[in-house]
């Protein structure tokens, strides 16, 4: 069944002193995610991607539409049970420590109390902070601090877990420690939705994504699909200090670095510019037919002018 | 999706039910605690301190004092109250904390000076109040005449009341009447003339509505003890010129000696008795009226003055 | 479930322990005790006096200053640093965040003070060398001083949901300097006609009824306290603070946490 339905959900601020001037946050949006699906939503910042996920938590509410999670209305409180958040550039209370505030988190979700310590102790040790429980959280590492978040989200074994930018601040380490939990989260069936920026973890995690750009749905679909087409371009890469005019001629494009040059040609050109480096005497080093990246996916479904701003790798 | 419905709701009806809830407590609460805040200035022993303690905002604790002192008085006397105890110690404090408040002066002159249910009965406290307020403020006409008036109308120490009226006329921007007042002293001491100059003097300087709502109560006494004694002499008028003494006012207006049927100034006609003597029909409503009050009268609340209070 | 609310309030008082909150209890041991030697030097029959009437007040004062300077927090601070998200996450219902943070405050008002208590009674022990009959108003009063604070916190909490701290402070203490005149202002509105009438009756049933819960003067005289005053005052006090709770949470359930 779906585990996450949003029909038609939408969000408008009135802006300006006499609150005359609407501002649309979120235009209505319609999404559906299976259950055990990791979905990614993409766009560049101030897109609606934070909105969408307040609107999720009943942390703003919605001018008009509706959400289901798991087949209840967001409002009911059950549906707050079987869900984890984490939101974005968390803060936390930095007078408990680690093991003080997942245990709040886990009076607060309704962990029996049997197995309240045992379990923040499971969870301390899954994302690699057993060895600071008790340390203070005001002493924490941005790295660590999101460690905790995911902890908190995950604690009470939800089956649908949302996190808001999970990577971001992280270094390239804890940014894979980060990928290989969603992994797990993966393996165990849960349903995961996150928002992001950055593509290559979404290609590499997600089985579908969604654009989304000022506020409004540009495109849905499955990671699959839209990488697998063949561009219809080839890249050679030889051993030479140029590009051959030959080679530019057919429709290339490269460059030089150091003393390797890449060039881009059309599929059909393939075997002419091989020829035209076997009669330089240039040495080959690879060739490699090119598929379409999800960058390519997400800039074609945003306006030129946002490109700059959100493209992220 | 708005806030759950049914919990707006609950906390509304919650909430306006507590509210009527508050609004009645506070009703029983005013009536148990009706006295007590007032009781609280019996135990500042020193309103010097208190001054102090008031850390610079004496003059807003001065108007607290202040209302509070009004609202004692007037709720009490409204009611008939005979003990007005703590009077003197609420305007001791407005005072002390207030030095310049001079109508906390002129109000103590009014009301501590008289006695049961007209005021504290205390005139000498009155006296010093009065003369300490001279001390703070000693360019202000209006202390001296209160000093005037305290010891002509309470005390009849006519000489010191001349003597206050004398030394106030001298300040800078006295008011024209303390000279007319220093000088009627001298031929009418005691009679109802200069009473009435008093009485219109304190009705036509002082804003406080308590002291002037008294005011007119003395002017109307007056002017009906001045109306008696003019009735009773018609009537040895008529009996002069007929032998006897009028049965009715008919007969008198009759025979010429007077124009219509009296009425007092509470609206009330005299009442015309044997021997040509004048009695008011309801004395109550005038409160202050010496003369027309039938025999062994006594007001419910009023007692016989005394030259000391009590 | 009643047990959130348990859970968010002795979270709110451990808050407030490690804010350091509770040092003010060695700034007020100081004063009580110096207050008390020096009385006990000068001895002119008035120690019992001077040792409740500062006691008292000083206890009063304390209090009021935490409830509001940690009460105009409790909520704005949440929003702002954003701690409160991964709370209303999860199934905590929004009235329940907000009772739970007045009991914990609450709590920590109640557990000063009876600290601040045993050092008043000490202080007394020390001036008169024995307890008297008349001690037990004391704790009367004092228990007045907690009815105070539990009104002070919960307006504090009221302004927390919807304005800034330092707005909040100013409106709460407003409120506090109007509530302790609250029966003259009644008395006040009384004097006046027409529409300024309405409107000042109106305001005076508002503000809080502060003054009927100051008996320090009377207590500090021995004076009895009638059982009627404690039942009216406590009922007045609760249903007060209910009124303001359930502002509180109209409002806070109302909120967008952009």
């Amino acid at each position: 069944m779906a585990a996450i339905e949003i029909l038609g959900l939408e969000k408008t601020y009135a802006v300006g002193f006499w609150r005359n001037r609407p501002k649309q946050a979120l235009k209505p949006l319609i999404l559906s995610i299976e259950e055990g699906e990791t979905f990614g939503f993409l766009g560049p910042n101030g897109a609606g991607k934070t909105t969408t996920l307040k609107l999720l938590m009943g942390l703003i509410r919605p001018t008009s539409g509706q959400a289901r999670i798991l087949g209840m209305q967001i409002d009911d409180l059950r549906v707050k049970a079987q869900i984890g958040f984490l939101p974005e550039q968390p803060y936390f209370y930095d007078y408990l420590t680690a093991r003080e505030l997942l245990s709040y988190y886990a009076q607060l979700s309704d962990v029996p109390a049997k197995t309240r310590s045992a379990d923040v102790s499971g969870m301390l040790e899954r994302v690699g902070l057993k060895d600071s429980g008790d340390v203070q959280l005001r002493k924490f590492s941005k790295g660590m601090l999101q460690r905790v978040g995911i902890a908190q989200a995950i604690l009470h074994n939800p089956k649908v877990v949302f996190l808001d930018e999970p990577m971001s601040g992280l270094d390239p380490m804890g940014r894979r420690e980060v990928r290989e939990l969603i992994e797990q989260l993966k393996q165990e069936g849960k349903t995961v939705f996150f928002s992001t920026h950055i593509l290559s973890d979404a290609e590499a995690l997600c089985e579908r994504v969604a654009v989304i750009n000022q506020g409004e749905l540009k495109g849905v679909g499955r990671v699959a699909d839209l990488t697998s087409s063949v561009s219809g371009k080839v890249e050679l890469v030889w051993r030479g200090a140029d590009i051959p005019a030959a080679i530019k001629g057919l429709g290339a494009q490269g460059n030089v670095i150091g003393d390797t040059a890449r060039a881009i040609v059309p599929e059909q050109s393939q075997e002419a510019a091989l020829e035209i480096l076997r009669r330089e005497h240039l040495r080959l080093i690879s060739v490699t037919p090119l598929r379409t990246s999800l960058e390519d996916y997400f800039v074609s479904k945003l306006k030129p002018a946002e490109v700059a701003v959100g493209v992220n790798r | 999706m708005k806030p759950s419905r049914h919990v707006t709701i609950v906390v509304s009806l919650l909430m306006v039910t507590f509210l009527a809830g508050s609004v009645t407590l506070l009703r029983h609460l005013d009536a148990v605690r009706s006295a007590t805040p007032l009781e609280e200035v019996l135990y500042i022993s020193s309103p010097k301190l208190l001054r102090r303690m008031s850390l610079g905002y004496e003059g807003l604790l001065a108007d607290v004092y202040w209302t509070r002192a009004i609202q004692y008085f007037g709720g009490h006397h409204h009611q008939g109250g005979q003990n007005y105890a703590l009077l003197a110690p609420l305007l001791e404090i407005t005072t002390a904390l207030d030095p310049h408040l001079v109508v906390a002066y002129e109000f103590g002159a009014n009301f501590l000076a008289p006695n049961p249910p007209n005021g504290a009965g205390m005139p000498q406290e009155a006296i010093t109040m009065v003369q300490q307020g001279i001390a703070a403020n000693p360019d202000n006409w209006k202390l001296y005449y209160q000093l005037g008036f305290i010891n002509y109308t309470e005390l009849k120490n006519y000489s010191a009341a001349a003597d206050a009226f004398e030394r106030g006329s001298r300040v800078a921007n006295a008011h024209p009447v303390m000279k007319v007042l220093a000088a009627r002293m001298a031929q009418h001491a005691g009679d109802s003339q200069m009473a009435r100059a008093l009485w219109t003097t304190t009705y036509n300087t002082i804003h406080d509505k308590q002291i002037r709502a008294n005011a007119v109560a003395h002017l109307r006494a007056l002017q009906s003890d001045d109306t008696v004694v003019a009735l009773e002499n018609l009537a040895l008028q008529f009996r002069q010129q007929t032998g006897h003494f009028p049965a009715s006012f008919n007969e008198m207006i009759v025979s010429g000696v007077l124009q219509g049927v009296p009425v007092d100034p509470a609206g009330h006609t005299y009442e015309l008795l044997p021997q040509g003597k004048i009695q008011l029909r309801v004395p109550d409503d005038l409160p202050f009226a010496e003369k027309g009050l039938p025999p062994g009268y006594k007001a419910r609340n009023r007692l016989k003055s005394s030259p000391e209070g009590s | 479930m009643r047990r959130h609310i348990a859970y968010i309030a002795s979270n709110t008082f451990r808050e407030a322990v490690r804010d350091r909150v509770l040092y003010n209890l060695i700034v007020f041991a100081l004063l009580i005790s110096g207050a008390a030697i020096l009385v006990g030097q000068i001895s002119i029959d008035i120690e019992r006096l001077v040792v409740i009437n500062l006691g008292l007040t000083a206890i009063s004062l304390f209090g009021v200053i935490i409830a509001i300077f940690v009460g105009i927090g409790l909520v704005s601070k949440e929003i702002e640093k954003r701690t409160l998200y991964t709370v209303l996450a999860r199934p905590v219902r929004r009235w329940e965040f907000i009772v739970g943070k007045f009991f914990g405050l609450a709590g920590t008002l109640t557990v000063n003070t009876f600290f601040m208590a045993l050092g008043v009674f000490a202080a007394l022990l020390y001036v008169s060398q024995h307890f008297q009959h008349s001690d037990v108003w004391v704790l009367v009063a004092l228990y007045f001083i907690i009815l105070q604070f539990l009104i002070v916190t919960a307006l504090a909490l009221l302004f927390s949901s919807f304005s800034s701290p330092l707005l909040s402070a100013v409106f709460a203490f407003s409120l506090f300097i109007i509530g302790s005149f609250a029966e003259d202002l009644r008395g006040f509105a009384a004097m006046t006609q027409g529409a300024t009438r309405w409107l000042a009756t109106g305001a005076a049933y508002l503000v809080p009824n502060l003054s009927a819960l100051n008996i320090v003067s009377s207590v500090a005289h021995e004076q009895p306290v009638s059982a009627q005053l404690v039942l009216f005052n406590t009922a007045y006090a609760l249903v007060y603070v209910g009124m303001v709770l359930c502002g509180a949470i109209l409002i806070f359930d109302r909120r967008d946490f952009k």
